[in-house]
């Protein structure tokens, strides 16, 4: 489980994030969702430590990541695994070798035991026949593929995942939100994902925050997101055709 | 001084918390290939042509028959030793190397590579730039060396095939007055060059925000802020270590 509690970021004396609370549980899609400039990306950076914040604590499972020393905060680092928005898959290295880059910092296995667990996660997203092609030869599906292997291949208890669809074809974009679905529930992850895309937010959303300017304007799941009241969020929902169509059914 | 103040935070935060010394023996190697071997053959080129063309203007200029002509080769052996071998080979090494560390890393951070490395518990900075830096550190002495026995080389080519002079009389000039500090001090100045042109190069391409065009740009600014920084240092060596 991740904590969040009174978040606060400014940059260059604009508030980017402004007190943002929130309980992220384990075994969920966590969502946080909102228009593009809101603040989602960098308060997922927060949380995962690329940012510092002004304010505010980051907890994981209790262990409070930003007041941490370097030697416990690299602890929580290695059961961090995050997908990032353009996959960031290291442009030297083949498929195999990016998956395994984790277990070369921070795992002691031999050398074999590190071939079968890269084995084992690139079977897992169905990519064991592009183990040996370099980043640049492989779609963008099959990359954020690949940052998903990477992402669970120290067999991480939290999954980060920034616009995990951003780019990708709607049958894509399904597939992935499924993997990540199913890796959230079987190896039991708190997984958050950042995202705008309602058919993500509607088909793996079991938390969902939303934000605007800089604040959580509302929390709940997809079950209750249509019914929400905030004028923001309904700005937000309806603006998508296919909710409205969606909405008017029901 | 805003600019050199982070110059100075970058480098102390590379030596702060570092990764395992087997991760940076590996990457070293790695890197001495990358920015060292593959600029062998474009130095070494640029080396014995400027050679060649010192011992021909040399020649040139030697108009008084009163000059002896071994002064070609002292000249040549001078030039090259002091001058052409480390701050040329560096100047050659900024525009090859010092662009494409700046690209590489600049790309690296725009692509997200720099914050995955991050997430990963790496000290970024120091994973990726302190390899290089030694590398550069250690390789352009190395080239400066082979840069100045080409560009000899080269003089005595030209003394050949230009019939410049007698070979004997270049042979005689390259030895005679020979100073032997002045190897080591092109050595030095080399290994000045080398961690000036890599970690301005790698500052450059760390610090950029944006997309292609700044990580263009940043190869650029890398390639003129080195040379400066050579050109001021080698001044600076110049007027400590010869005086």
């Amino acid at each position: 489980m991740i904590e969040i509690k009174n978040i606060q970021k400014t940059f260059q004396g604009k508030t980017v994030l402004s007190d943002i609370s929130a309980t992220f549980e384990q075994g969920k899609t966590n969502m946080i969702i909102g228009a593009s400039g809101t603040g989602k990306s960098v308060l997922l950076k927060t949380i995962v430590g690329l940012f510092e914040p002004d304010a505010g604590s980051v907890f994981y499972d209790g262990r409070d990541f930003h007041q941490s020393n370097r030697k416990e905060q690299k602890i929580i680092r290695s059961e961090i695994g995050m997908l990032f928005q353009g996959s960031a898959l290291f442009d030297s290295l083949t498929v195999a070798d990016n998956v395994r880059f984790p277990l070369n910092v921070h795992s002691k296995m031999s050398e074999s035991e590190k071939d079968d667990r890269v084995n084992t996660c690139l079977k897992r997203v169905g990519l064991e026949q592009a183990a040996n092609k370099m980043p640049s030869e492989i779609s963008g599906g099959m990359q954020k593929r690949v940052g998903i292997a990477r992402a669970i291949v120290m067999k991480s208890q939290y999954l980060f995942c920034d616009e995990p669809n951003s780019g990708l074809d709607p049958q894509t974009a399904w597939m992935i939100d499924q993997l990540i679905h199913e890796i959230t529930d079987e190896f039991n992850l708190t997984t958050v994902i950042v995202s705008h895309d309602m058919n993500s937010v509607m088909e793996i959303g079991e938390y969902i925050m939303f934000m605007y300017q800089g604040l959580k304007i509302w929390e709940g799941n997809k079950d209750t997101i249509l019914d929400a009241e905030p004028k923001e969020l309904r700005d937000f929902l309806f603006s998508n055709k296919l909710v409205r169509t969606f909405k008017g059914m029901q | 001084m805003r600019r050199l103040g982070e110059y100075l935070i970058f480098l102390w935060k590379m030596f702060s918390n570092r990764e395992s010394f087997s991760t940076y023996l590996k990457l070293f190697f790695q890197e001495c290939v990358t920015i060292g071997i593959n600029s062998l053959f474009l130095i070494g080129f640029v080396s014995l042509f400027v050679g060649a063309v010192i011992a021909l203007q040399m020649a040139y200029n030697i108009v008084s028959p009163l000059l002896p002509k071994y002064i070609i080769g002292l000249a040549t052996r001078e030039m090259m030793i002091l001058e052409m071998a480390p701050t040329l080979s560096a100047i050659v090494f900024a525009g090859k190397v010092g662009s494409q560390i700046a690209g590489g890393i600049g790309t690296m951070r725009i692509t997200e590579q720099i914050d995955a490395l991050e997430v990963m518990g790496i000290n970024s900075a120091s994973y990726l730039v302190l390899p290089k830096i030694f590398a550069g550190m250690v390789m352009l002495p190395a080239l400066a060396v082979l840069s100045g026995a080409l560009g000899i080389w080269g003089g005595w080519l030209a003394t050949i095939f230009g019939d410049l002079s007698p070979v004997e009389d270049y042979i005689y000039g390259i030895q005679n007055q020979f100073v032997a500090f002045e190897v080591p001090f092109a050595i030095i100045k080399a290994f000045v060059f080398g961690f000036i042109v890599t970690s301005i190069s790698a500052f450059k391409g760390y610090n950029v925000k944006g997309g292609a065009l700044e990580v263009g740009r940043a190869s650029t600014e890398a390639v003129t802020t080195s040379c400066i920084a050579i050109l001021a240092a080698d001044f600076i060596l110049a007027d400590t270590l010869l005086s």
